[in-house]
């Protein structure tokens, strides 16, 4: 049926730019910000776990930079 | 350690933010989120299960951010700082292709439920069983919500314009070549 291809055509046209549309904003740069967290998120729970094993205070806080 | 399932995220940013980036419309709006999904995702981690989608996992935790923000403000967050819309200085498109800029234009002004939909089903590759998963929501409505955000791009776009003037032309073809044949009959 026309009705049917037509509406295959109609949905194939948005798909296609909507992948175009998804693509860029995938292959924008990832902000340091991020992996920044991330490091930090993991650090944290190092120096957190150490924490709690060991003694609660908060010697470990003071980090090498 | 090393198979801390939290290592893999670091894979799945790009995509966390264009799944942000299409909810939000906004590009700093995006990022907060991104980054208040990532400190859930890295301490609610044993919500996870191991061999299971984690991109899934990470998008629902960013649409439930979106959401509870959403929630909190009262109110949608609308207009953008212009991103999806940003015309982009293409060439018309010959082949009939829409530009881009007018894709943009029309998908920005799709509920965020039917944005969100499309992007899961039609850009991301989720299947609609995930995509109903991920929304909290049944796989019936996911359907619905895309094809309903479909047509509303295609009115938006005219695309079903376009159409009609596609059928129209077949039908005068077809009445060209009909009195050609009986013409010749």
């Amino acid at each position: 049926m026309a009705q049917t291809r037509d509406k295959t055509k109609q949905a194939q046209v948005i798909d296609d730019n909507l992948k175009r549309v998804y693509q860029d904003m995938l292959n924008e740069d990832v902000p340091d910000r991020f992996l920044t967290l991330l490091d930090q998120l993991k650090e944290q729970e190092k120096s957190g776990a150490d924490a709690s094993e060991s003694a609660p205070t908060q010697v470990r806080s003071a980090r090498n930079s | 350690m090393s198979d801390d399932p939290r290592d893999e995220i670091v894979k799945h940013l790009p995509a966390m933010r264009a799944f942000a980036l299409s909810l939000t419309r906004n590009s700093a709006l995006a990022d907060d989120m991104v980054q208040d999904s990532l400190v859930k995702a890295w301490t609610k981690i044993h919500t996870f299960e191991p061999g299971t989608n984690m991109r899934a996992w990470l998008f629902t935790i960013l649409r439930n951010t979106y959401y509870s923000n959403r929630r909190k403000a009262g109110r949608e967050v609308s207009d953008a700082d212009g991103l999806m819309t940003e015309g982009l200085s293409e060439k018309p498109a010959h082949d009939g292709r829409l530009q881009l800029a007018d894709f943009r234009r029309a998908f920005a002004q799709l509920n965020d439920e039917q944005r969100e939909a499309l992007i899961l089903v039609g850009a991301s590759g989720f299947s609609y069983e995930e995509a109903a998963d991920m929304c909290g929501v049944a796989v019936g409505t996911i359907k619905s919500r895309t094809n309903r955000a479909r047509a509303r791009l295609a009115q938006l776009m005219n695309l079903t314009e376009d159409e009609a003037l596609e059928m129209t032309d077949s039908a005068t073809m077809a009445v060209v070549s009909g009195n050609r044949s009986s013409a010749a009959g």
